[in-house]
């Protein structure tokens, strides 16, 4: 017993270490973001003069004077719609993996695996060209498409692993019900498999919302320019400031819908839904 | 309510794999038909084709007169109770219940009716709220019952529906799905590897085994009429004891006696004197000699070596070696009319069901009476049974 008390204290001292690690930084940018323009390099971590002035500016001068909001209606509007769109296809997909027996299967898997580790870093400059040639370039769907390439995969994988889990008697049980196998789906899988598909949602929502690469390389204007893009091109006040106080108080901003997101839905995304329904 | 007819139905998979070997089997309308045998014999892939949920690669299922070959699950207007009771677990037992009428666009009161009508004939009423995973094992299997009987389908197809449950509810629940389908009236097909379900649920048993329809008989017919080496030994508990015999003239001699043949099973085996068969006689076809009265007809008595005495209170089982050398030629037999999982593997010991009255005792001699009109014969090649 000794031992486990021992244990445990060394447990909490690294866990203390690494919540210190991880949240530092975040902190900072906080305390950043809180200070004025003449105390932003004091170097002290809390703010000796505290103001929103940070916040203000992010917003002066409504949708068309605004470096931010624009960029913040584009980075909620393509993340979103890529989750969607990416949530539906890749359940149907998985769904079809894990439960039917079609030649290319494994196939199919291997494909999703071998876009996931592939760089997007190669893929920007013939996008670029492409894009400015189909017109998609610096459009919404010009950064869906991208974004859906290399979150399906994640997405397929993740549902393919919680379709799995369900017992495939249910399916049965609801055709014997009287359900079309659409039904059956929509009624039964989906509803089971919903820990999996909010899972699956998050992880492509957080790849959407955090990209910079495509952002800065496929956009050139406030059309499609996603927040982490946005930053690069933040301003200060005049040509001697830093914008360094306005573009921590939009991280701070970006961040806040990741959190929400996640307090959201972590409730649901609590396996062990399926357990009663066969015997276990 | 229809009857539901198998017309050599065959089951194919891609590899080649024939899992049901052109089935023919008619089950009447309202009749409770047992599908036994043992694991893998295409029992449960035969029902899953009537369901419809498995493709039939030849023949043609007729449910109520209709040719259903092609038609969806859901167009068969039949309910399923599976094994592991597939109930849906983000459903309330009522929603569970009611899950079939709502997508057959039912009243909402009429299935409220409905549901609550079958939920009293099961007991569930006071559960209706509650989900799959707070119930008991035995409350979720009548769950099950229950989403199969408020559809008032046209027959009730059954997967092994107590084999998960443990030995008590399994007997109490046996008891409550004969009377239920007693009651209801509904065609029943119900799938079970076990032998004592298939006896007492089934107006007609359906013997199944490695893809082929052995014998469709009642449950006494079966017992006492096998057609062949695998029903007579699949069917009854303790199992049929087999000894190998060889005819001799009107006798016939097997390892520990020499028994008279009947003048049918004379004919049965023909007139080919020094023929070897193998001789089944059930376990209660034996008795101790001194408990044996005048009611009991004619029979043989012998002397035996007991080598086990197993007391059941009401009975009594004593086991005896029918000598090893006879064991081999039985052995195979019995291992290729597939016995050899269901014997227990030794071939070699007799079991005899006694009088609990018997002084039997291990390691003494008991002088024993066979029952000489009881005696079944076997083709040794063939396993099929030879009658006149």
């Amino acid at each position: 017993m000794e031992n486990t008390g021992r244990e445990k204290t060394l447990w909490t001292i690294a866990l203390v270490l690494v919540l210190i690690f991880a949240l530092i930084p975040v902190l900072w940018i906080i305390s950043l973001s809180f200070k004025t323009p003449a105390t932003i390099t004091d170097q002290s971590f809390i703010p000796t003069e505290f103001s929103f002035e940070n916040y203000e500016s992010l917003f002066k001068g409504g949708i068309s004077e605004s470096p931010f909001i624009k960029p913040l209606i584009n980075s909620l509007g393509i993340a979103l719609i890529t989750t969607f769109i990416s949530i539906i296809l890749a359940s149907f997909a998985a769904y079809a993996i894990a439960r039917l027996d079609f030649p290319g299967r494994s196939v199919m898997l291997a494909g999703a695996l071998a876009i996931a580790m592939f760089p997007p870093i190669s893929t920007v400059g013939p996008l670029f060209d492409m894009w400015r040639a189909l017109g998609l370039y610096d459009t919404w769907p010009g950064l869906i498409i991208p974004y859906l390439t290399f979150s399906l995969p994640l997405a397929i994988y993740t549902l393919v692993a919680f379709f799995r889990e369900i017992p495939w008697d249910l399916e049965k049980a609801a055709q014997v019900d009287g359900a079309t196998p659409f039904q059956a789906f929509r009624k039964v899988i989906v509803p089971l498999a919903a820990p999996g598909m909010f899972t699956a949602a998050i992880l492509v929502f957080i790849f959407a919302w955090n990209d910079f690469l495509f952002a800065i390389s496929l956009t050139s204007s406030d059309a499609s320019r996603t927040v982490p893009a946005a930053l690069a091109f933040f301003t200060g006040d005049s040509t001697f400031t830093q914008p360094t106080g306005s573009i921590a108080a939009a991280a701070v901003i970006v961040t806040v819908p990741i959190i929400i997101f996640v307090l959201l839905f972590q409730r649901r995304i609590v396996a062990g839904l399926t357990s009663g329904a066969v015997k276990g | 309510m229809a009857d539901i007819v198998l017309d050599h139905i065959t089951k194919k998979y891609g590899d080649g794999y024939e899992a049901v070997k052109s089935m023919d089997l008619e089950i009447k309308d309202g009749e409770f038909m047992i599908l036994v045998g043992p694991s893998g014999c295409g029992k449960s892939t035969a029902l899953n084709m009537i369901a419809g949920l498995e493709d039939i690669s030849d023949g043609e299922l007729k449910i109520g007169g209709e040719v259903v070959n092609s038609r969806a699950p859901k167009d068969r207007d039949i309910a399923m109770v599976f094994q592991n009771y597939a109930l849906y677990p983000h459903m309330t037992v009522r929603e569970n219940m009611g899950f079939a009428l709502k997508l057959a666009k039912v009243d909402q009161k009429e299935i409220d009716r409905k549901v609550e009508e079958a939920a009293e004939t099961l007991d569930l009423t006071e559960h209706l709220d509650r989900r799959p995973a707070n119930l008991s094992g035995g409350q979720r299997q009548r769950v099950a019952m229950g989403r199969a009987i408020v559809r008032e389908p046209k027959a009730f197809l059954m997967d092994e529906p107590l084999s998960n449950l443990d030995a008590k509810l399994r007997v109490q629940m046996r008891t409550e799905v004969a009377e239920l389908q007693d009651r209801l009236g509904t065609t029943t097909v119900y799938v079970t590897h076990d032998q004592t379900e298939a006896m007492t649920l089934g107006d007609r048993v359906a013997v199944m085994r490695s893809g082929i329809l052995q014998q469709v008989d009642t449950p006494g017919e079966l017992y006492n009429d096998p057609v062949n080496l695998f029903v007579a030994g699949f069917i009854g508990s303790p199992s049929m004891n087999f000894v190998h015999g060889k005819v001799s003239g009107n006798e016939i001699e097997l390892p520990f006696t020499t028994l008279p043949l009947t003048e049918d099973l004379r004919s049965a085996v023909g007139d080919s004197d020094g023929r070897e068969v193998i001789a089944g006689l059930r376990p209660e076809h034996f008795e101790d000699a001194e408990l044996v009265g005048d009611h009991l007809g004619a029979g043989v008595t012998f002397e035996a070596k007991i080598d086990l005495v197993e007391s059941m209170g009401s009975e009594l089982y004593a086991y005896f070696d029918a000598g090893s050398d006879q064991v081999d030629k039985v052995e195979q037999a019995a291992s290729e009319a597939g016995l050899d999982e269901l014997a227990g593997g030794d071939t070699n010991q007799i079991v005899a069901r006694l009088a609990p009255e018997s002084k039997a005792r291990r390691g003494e001699t008991l002088k024993l009476w066979v029952d000489q009109d009881r005696l079944l014969l076997f083709d040794p090649e063939t396993g099929e049974r030879l009658r006149a």
